[in-house]
């Protein structure tokens, strides 16, 4: 079996107070990765990280460290460090005695816990705060004492829980292109956790989409984007046009009350499906000759595009397009067959 | 300017409940009946050394022993679910609504040669035991009557901690002990400071606890100052030299009790 996997979830099964949280989840991590677990906020991923950390005790299946299951390996024996959801820097020590802590419950020589501490503090920008008091640091300041915190024992992965959720987005746009580099620059593995789409396509290699306890996806940013699996993912992850359809065959579907050609194969016959476009797929058209048409309810200027909300029989599509069409104008709309996505419907329940 | 108007009642309040009445203590301690001065009451509490040693000891070993078992219960009930901390605080101090005779009285019985204790072991053939009037049933009854002072202080300091401090001390590699005295005492050093001196100051002033439990030989300090006060030993001037010591006594093992807090701290934070 070739694999470079670091952490391996098998069947992993959580429950609180009998509620099941995560059912029988199977998760491999590529050594020195930058793996996001991206859903909706109460889906899982905490627990998923906590499981790895050694927090929670899985009620079944095994969690596997570089090949050996340390399914009751306390979490201080664990070759893993945690940024916590709110820091929790300890308000009893400064800067350095915070980020030395690690070292000095492994009783390392104090040179030597001197110079490693020293380098986090260049690492995080943080060099000349080592005496200061974690109440008299911004927000910010304090996730670079929670990194450093961890990084400095040196750990094989760093398992961060939404680090940047409570710092305001120019702030988390910086730290985002940093904790990039701090990852690339140490070549170990972060696992990292957010509910937020853009964060977890810009920083990731792999991106693994949770709902309810359950993956539904994993794959390169690209990968999520361009492929999603099913429409929940198509949503999560941007904007998309969602519309019922009906597969005819291989290459042809029903949407939008006309049959349209396509690229997915392999439905079954009449089988109801997902059709979905992403907004700046849609070509916006004459319309005398284009298969969809519809009226212009509304225009936003975004910046790059306009963002325009088109009513055709009582569907709101949403075009992203560099060219504006007047609210009320009757327009037709195109999509190329490589862009229209067909995906099975999700089973409820 | 402001502040001051209003902070005159608390002025007035302390002047007479408490300067006033520590005025006349000092001044009964060092004058005799006739109201002229002398130091012979001071001198004479020496001779009482051995009830000062006595009480002291018996609060100290009340305190240890109370914050023995007060720190784990104080920690289990503040990681408990926020509604159930609540139920448990409540039940901590039930005993405090019951009168302190009352409750004292009950250890009585319990201890009593023919009490609960004894009773039920002489069903096996075994006893009696000697249980009441010991130094055991006096340190009993001050664990008894002061735990719930050294629990709430501990308790609403712990229940600031988050857990993930916890863990975060956890994750950075400490096991339950390292977590215990690099995390947990440091940062509860004001609440364990606090109950200590919640427990020891009554323990060491009590009389009640140890003429009931105490029988005749477990004399302490505070049942030497009833017995100049209001007993049959009547003299004003040396109960109250006794008491002017026994407060010194206590303001030194309260400020040792800071110092050692302070020692702690500072070392964490050097
Ligand atoms: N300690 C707990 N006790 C009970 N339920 C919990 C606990 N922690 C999390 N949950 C539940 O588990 C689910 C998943 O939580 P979590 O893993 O924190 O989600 P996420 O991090 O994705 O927002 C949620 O429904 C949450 O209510
Ligand atoms: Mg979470």
């Amino acid at each position: 079996m070739k694999d470079n996997n670091i952490v391996s979830l098998r069947n992993i099964s959580v429950d609180f107070d009998g509620d099941p949280i995560l059912v029988g989840l199977n998760l491999d991590i590529r050594d020195k990765e930058f793996v996001t677990l991206l859903g909706p906020s109460g889906c899982g991923k905490t627990t998923t990280l906590r499981t790895i950390g050694g927090f929670i005790l899985p009620k079944s299946g095994d969690v596997f460290f570089d090949g050996a299951r340390i399914n009751n390996l306390p979490s201080y024996k664990r070759n893993v460090n945690t940024v916590f959801q709110r820091y929790a820097l300890f308000p009893h020590l400064n800067v350095f005695e915070n980020i030395e802590f690690g070292l000095k419950v492994k009783k390392l020589p104090e040179h030597e816990r001197k110079n490693r501490v020293g380098e986090m503090l260049d690492l995080v920008g943080l060099r000349g705060y080592d005496r200061r008091n974690i109440d008299q640091l911004s927000g910010g300041q304090q996730q670079r004492v929670a990194i450093a915190r961890a990084l400095v024992n040196h750990p094989r992965v760093l398992l961060l829980d939404e680090p940047l959720g409570a710092l305001d987005l120019k702030l988390r746009k910086e730290m985002q292109i940093e904790l990039k580099r701090i990852q690339q620059a140490l070549e170990i593995t972060f696992i990292y956790v957010t509910h937020d789409q853009e964060e977890a396509l810009t920083m990731s290699d792999t991106v693994v989409v949770m709902k309810d306890g359950d993956i539904l996806q994993v794959g390169t940013p690209q990968d999520i984007y361009n492929e999603p699996k099913c429409a929940f993912v198509a949503d999560f992850i941007g904007e998309s046009n969602i519309l019922d359809g009906v597969m005819h065959e291989d290459c042809l579907v029903e949407f939008a009350g006309k049959k349209i050609p396509c690229v997915d194969k392999g439905f079954g016959h009449l089988e109801r499906v997902d059709v979905v476009i992403r907004p700046e797929d849609i070509k916006m058209v004459d319309a005398s000759q284009a298969p969809i048409t519809g009226v212009v309810e509304s225009v936003l200027f975004k910046g790059v595009h306009y963002e325009m909300v088109v009513d055709a029989h009582g569907y709101k599509w949403i075009i992203h397009s560099t060219k504006c069409q007047e609210p009320g104008t009757f327009i037709g709309m195109a999509v190329d067959p490589f862009d229209i996505h067909i995906m099975h419907k999700e089973v409820e329940g | 300017m402001k502040t001051k108007t209003p902070a005159l009642p608390y002025v007035l309040w302390m002047i007479i409940f408490t300067v006033i009445p520590l005025a006349l203590v000092a001044f009964y301690a060092i004058t005799d009946p006739q109201g002229h001065f002398t130091i012979d009451y001071i001198s004479q509490v020496g001779e009482y050394t051995p009830v000062l040693v006595r009480s002291i000891w018996l609060a100290a070993v009340s305190s240890v022993i109370s914050l023995l078992i007060a720190y784990p219960l104080a920690f289990w009930i503040s990681r408990r679910a926020w509604n159930h901390q609540r139920t448990m605080v409540m039940l901590v101090m039930l005993p405090m609504w019951m009168n302190f005779l009352l409750r004292t009285y009950a250890w009585m019985t319990i201890l009593e040669k023919n009490g609960l204790i004894n009773r039920f072991l002489g069903l096996f053939g075994i006893g009696p035991l000697e249980l009441i009037y010991t130094p055991g049933a006096v340190v009993l009854g001050m664990i008894y009557n002061y735990l719930p002072a050294m629990i709430l202080p501990l308790y609403s300091i712990m229940t600031k901690i988050p857990n993930s401090i916890i863990e975060a001390a956890q994750d950075l590699g400490c096991n339950t002990w390292d977590v215990l005295w690099k995390v947990l005492v440091p940062l509860t050093v004001p609440g364990i400071s606090t109950g200590v001196i919640m427990v020891f100051v009554p323990s060491v002033s009590t009389f009640i606890i140890s003429r009931m439990l105490g029988g005749g030989g477990n004399l302490l300090i505070g049942d030497l100052i009833e017995l100049q006060f209001l007993g049959n030993a009547y003299n004003p001037n040396l109960g109250a030299a006794i008491s002017l010591v026994l407060m010194v006594l206590i303001l030194l093992c309260m400020s040792v009790t800071n110092q050692f807090g302070d020692e702690e701290k500072g070392e964490m934070l050097k």
